[in-house]
């Protein structure tokens, strides 16, 4: 299959382009940028006038609920909501039921990926075996068998010196550990930001102590153990600041941020909107102009949805006894864009956030479109703005908070491996 | 994104009554005058008025109450609705689908009115956003958000013995981290135009960002308390000990309980206000809570004319009924 994708603007920062040029896909690879190779006939021609062209997305932390919560969501839902989304590329925290602590269930996500998938699914391993932060899981086998990385998910280790030595083991396995930075028994039973909102609706508070004291402690055993930690959901402005500065010291560290806690704070929570029950939990207004600057000074490598979809009785209940998560895949992209019309950064910059520099930290050759690389591509329509439903989204999760926003941005077509995984049919309207 | 304020209808009247934040200080200047005519019902001898006739009004606790729950039947019953309790184990109904489910079959009923007590904050927003447009619902309470009915009889309190609220010191001690009550009075004073609103706690029980709400913090009770129109104690849970809270029962009285000693850095007239039921040695010397200063057993009387007040308000809204004429 050979594609030519004519007319837009591409947009590829790990390759420093940004100009009208054709781009020409062979047996799913980049094979020409600009001018086409001799004798290439098109077996198909996307007209991407007044589109942009981009690498196809790549997101940090998606839960697709499956194995284990079929009720929610499946992996074939989730990933054909993620091509609607631009998103190519997902990345699966170990939290699954049966957990991803041996190869078979790395299998088993790979197989039902290969029947359904419109996206490709990047399993993380288990750091410990189901979790429990008691035994090492077999790391080098997970790799062998297709892990990207390792961590615990938001599974707590008591014992710091378990902690110690599961990061020694990673660093030597050579896989990337995915932390979230968050203190179990300062967090406990917290389901706001600790602040004045909270305090107002009488919610019990998540101080920002719990995730500066867990990224202090995570920072120390780096600097003891040498293995490569990215730390997720990044969302005070004082833990960032840490992070800068073991960045600043030259410790392997890198962060993420999700597009809510890039756009919403505790005071958005209103009179109990359950859709804003995250965690960690939306903070200040002076957290959130410090993650947005985090991006702009590139101390935060990624931004990510963290998608948690959500069959509705899950958000059915006074605030506390929801459970936390956005379905966010859909608004990944018009969110993203949004930084740069306010200005925080440059488009450029914004798109590097969601190709080259996640990829980077998953150590895979994917987020550009120089000649020879994989034909993950997103295009779209950044005139294009309309009105955001909710319960329009393909994913099958519809607890989003952005229900009504107004979002610019719209995907037309997602070429996953040179193959088209998503196209725009019915366009929606403001 | 625009907000509307659930608990009033189209006309800016009292749809629900869930929280006194945000509130016009007429509404609850009409919910204080109300209360006051009601005030009247309980010592005549033919204590019922037909203002509710035919309505019917379910008490749906989740959360054990004894007072709470008389004085909203008391005042539904003098108001001549009919009256369903029905109290709930919350372990039973942990799902918000039951939760739901329990209330669509109450509906299916023809009930009129929900009187909700739940332990988590948010439970009456919960339920009065997913109730049939006929139904209104009433905040008895849920976890630590919001007490309104127990905020409006206290202020009810203080205009019967205080005549001007922006001429007032209100000091309201105790766990204001744990208690709706507090949050509900401080709103209510807030609203109601008092200039000057203490709360006095150890660091433990005040919550993050409490100057927030529109409060002064103080840490000593004898400086809290000087010259103070109002005194409003809180209880204290017991379990506040396990929790780390607090280190004893013992070392909480000597620092903030409620003595005659204390009371009198107070102004000689203060009166001495507590939501029940008393900790006696706890939060207050029983000599305070049962001496010439203490109107504890008047916010219970008062607590019956609000709750019929606030009942009848907010039924009462639908023109074409016995209600317009009776009152």
């Amino acid at each position: 299959m050979r594609i030519l994708i004519k007319g837009g603007r591409l947009i590829d920062p790990a390759n420093d382009i940004d100009g009208t040029h054709d781009l020409y896909i062979a047996d799913s690879h980049v094979v020409a940028v600009g001018d086409g190779p001799t004798g290439f006939h098109a077996d198909s021609v996307i007209d991407a006038s007044g589109c942009n062209v981009i690498p196809g997305l790549i997101d940090l932390r998606a839960r697709l609920r499956e194995p284990g919560q079929d009720h929610k969501a499946s992996i074939e839902s989730e990933t054909r909501a993620a091509a609607s989304g631009g998103i190519t590329t997902l990345c699966l925290p170990p939290d699954t039921n049966p957990v991803i602590d041996t190869p078979a269930v790395v299998e088993l996500i790979a197989r039902r990926n290969d029947e359904a998938g419109y996206a490709r699914v990047m399993p993380l391993g288990a750091l410990t075996r189901g979790l429990k932060g008691e035994q090492l899981s077999e790391m080098l086998a997970l790799k062998n068998a297709g892990c990207v990385g390792i961590s615990n998910a938001l599974a707590p280790i008591l014992n710091q010196q378990i902690m110690r030595r599961a990061m020694e083991y990673a660093a030597n396995t050579g896989l990337t550990l995915f932390i979230h930075p968050e203190d179990p028994v300062m967090a406990q039973r917290g389901c706001a930001h600790e602040g004045a909102v909270s305090t107002r609706l009488g919610l019990a508070g998540i101080p920002e102590a719990a995730e500066t004291m867990a990224v202090a402690q995570h920072l120390m055993l780096v600097e003891l153990t040498g293995v490569r930690t990215h730390f997720c959901d990044i969302s005070t402005a004082h833990a960032l600041r840490m992070i800068k500065r073991a960045q600043h010291d030259g410790l392997p560290v890198t962060c993420d941020v999700t597009t809510h806690h890039l756009h919403l704070i505790d005071i958005d929570i209103g009179y109990f909107d359950s859709n804003c029950h995250v965690r960690p939990p939306l903070r200040s207004q002076r957290d959130r102009e410090a993650l947005r600057q985090g991006i702009a000074d590139n101390s935060i490598s990624a931004i990510c949805s963290d998608h948690q979809p959500h069959d509705a009785d899950a958000k059915l209940a006074p605030f506390a006894m929801t459970e936390p998560g956005i379905s966010g895949l859909e608004t990944l992209l018009p969110l993203s864009l949004r930084l740069a019309e306010d200005g925080d950064a440059s488009l450029s910059e914004i798109i590097a956030h969601l190709t080259i520099q996640p990829a980077e930290i998953l150590g895979l050759k994917l987020g550009q479109l120089g000649v020879g690389s994989v034909a993950d591509v997103c295009i779209y329509d950044p005139q294009h703005s309309w009105t955001f439903a909710s319960d329009e989204m393909l994913s099958a999760g519809h607890n989003s908070p952005f229900n009504g926003w107004s979002l610019k941005g719209c995907v037309t077509h997602t070429l996953l491996g040179g193959k088209l995984a998503y196209e725009l049919r019915d366009i929606p309207t403001l | 994104m625009k907000r509307h304020d659930i608990q009033l209808d189209s006309d800016g009247r009292l749809r629900h009554f869930l929280t006194i934040e945000g509130l016009k200080r007429d509404i609850l200047t009409d919910i204080l005058d109300t209360a006051e005519n009601f005030a009247t019902v309980g010592e005549q001898n033919v204590k019922k008025v037909p203002l509710l006739r035919g309505k019917t009004i379910v008490n749906l606790f989740f959360e054990p109450s004894t007072r709470t729950r008389t004085t909203f039947e008391l005042a539904a019953k003098r108001l001549s609705a009919d009256v369903l309790n029905i109290n709930i184990n919350t372990s039973s109904t942990s799902k918000g689908e039951s939760l739901l489910d329990m209330l669509h079959n109450l509906e299916a009923m023809h009930c009129d009115m929900f009187v909700v007590r739940h332990n988590q904050s948010g439970a009456a927003h919960f339920i009065a956003g997913h109730v049939a447009p006929h139904i209104s619902v009433i905040n008895a309470g849920d976890g630590s958000h919001a007490h309104p009915t127990q905020g409006m009889l206290d202020v009810f309190t203080i205009r019967r013995h205080k005549k001007d609220f922006t001429k007032l010191r209100v000091a309201i001690v105790g766990d204001i981290l744990h208690s709706r009550v507090a949050r509900s009075e401080i709103h209510a004073l807030n609203i109601l135009g008092v200039p000057e609103i203490r709360v006095i706690a150890p660091k433990t029980l005040i919550p993050s960002h409490a100057e927030n709400l529109g409060v002064h913090v103080y840490h000593d009770m004898n400086e809290g308390l000087r010259d103070v129109d109002v005194v409003m104690m809180l209880r204290l849970q017991r379990e506040r000990m396990q929790g780390a809270f607090l280190p004893s029962e013992e070392e909480y009285f000597r620092s903030y309980g409620l003595s005659r000693e204390k009371l009198k850095l107070a102004k000689p007239d203060a009166i001495v206000m507590h939501p029940g039921p008393i900790n006696r040695g706890v939060e207050i010397e029983s000599s305070v809570a049962d001496g010439p200063q203490s109107v504890i057993l008047e916010q219970v009387t008062h607590g019956i004319a609000i709750r019929m007040a606030i009942m009848s308000m907010v039924l009462g809204r639908n023109p074409g009924g016995e209600i317009k004429e009776a009152v």
